[in-house]
């Protein structure tokens, strides 16, 4: 007889081990195992950006406004408040109102990247790309556009995942659980951008 | 259905921290515009964005609802903030050239 058939059939451990870890279900677990190697990627770029900008004394400060800046932050903050409240209505039952919910939070996401991108454009139209910088070195735009991107990538799989995750929930196939697990996820977008935005555009700005 | 197995602290909560990050944030953007060195600008941005960090992951993330975790999370996020702190450091070295850069 195996070990694990010494485990699941009548050993004493068999009930310890169906206990899930820190009283976390699987899924959670699994997100925040992902939110904290995924904060450790964004650690990193930003901690290069930091070296580089160190190491670069004619660094540009390309930035006029924080017109757009400031809205897009609201806009994502906001989306974290109406995804709680999407949660809070799946954990009362109300699926029509958790629906709605989530689908005003992935509009929300959806105007940060439309406002994101439109931001882009303009740095593009000022011939600010990855490889070419008029205002100094081109290290700017290829750190820029390399921490923002990813940053917009994450945004859209998210917006992407708020809409499947709540047609899912409306057909019934999930439950608040997975509503919650996506929620973390959207949290944690929000979160990144706490860090980008002082470290990318606020200290880059010329007043 | 079931519902969700976290305890949620209700929508009040959720609005009071919501206001809260606002604050902080409009802060960040405060900051930017004062007559400071890069070098003060940058930890005084950071202090703040902490704590909007910490306020997010605790309330909006339900992890003061969920002690174990809590811890769980903590540790994992001082080593992956140590492991940085040590490739931080060495990158000073390597760019200013002391101590034993050569």
């Amino acid at each position: 007889m195996s070990q694990a058939d010494l485990t699941m059939h009548g050993h004493p451990s068999a009930e310890v081990m169906s206990e899930p870890a820190f009283s976390v279900p699987a899924k959670k677990m699994a997100m925040w195992l992902f939110i904290i190697a995924d904060t450790a990627t964004f650690a990193g770029c930003l901690v290069a950006y930091g070296f580089v900008r160190n190491a670069t004394p004619d660094w540009p400060r390309p930035f006029h406004s924080i017109t757009n800046v400031a809205i897009m932050t609201f806009v994502l903050l906001t989306s974290s408040l109406t995804m709680l409240f999407a949660l809070h209505s799946a954990q009362r039952s109300e699926k029509s109102g958790a629906f709605r919910w989530m689908m005003i939070t992935a509009l929300l996401g959806a105007v940060f990247a439309i406002l994101h991108i439109r931001e882009w454009l303009g740095l593009i139209g000022e011939g600010v790309t990855i490889f070419h910088n008029p205002y100094g070195t081109p290290l700017f735009g290829a750190v820029f556009f390399s921490v923002t991107g990813l940053h917009l990538l994450h945004v859209t799989g998210g917006v992407i995942a708020l809409v499947a995750v709540g047609i899912r929930y409306m057909g019934g196939r999930y439950k608040a659980d997975d509503l919650e697990v996506t929620g973390l996820y959207w949290h944690f977008v929000d979160l990144v951008w706490m860090f980008v935005v002082p470290l990318m555009y606020l200290l880059n700005m010329s007043h | 259905m079931s519902a969700s197995n976290t305890p949620s602290g209700g929508t009040g909560r959720d609005l009071v921290v919501y206001v809260c990050l606002l604050i902080l944030a409009a802060i960040q953007f405060v900051i930017s515009y004062q007559n400071i060195s890069a070098g003060s600008m940058l930890v005084r941005m950071l202090i703040v964005a902490i704590i909007e960090g910490g306020l997010a992951v605790l309330f909006f993330m339900h992890l003061w609802d969920n002690r174990g975790l809590k811890w769980f999370v903590l540790i994992f996020a001082i080593a992956a903030i140590l492991g940085m702190q040590y490739g931080w450091t060495d990158s000073y070295r390597q760019l200013l050239g002391v101590p034993w850069a050569h």
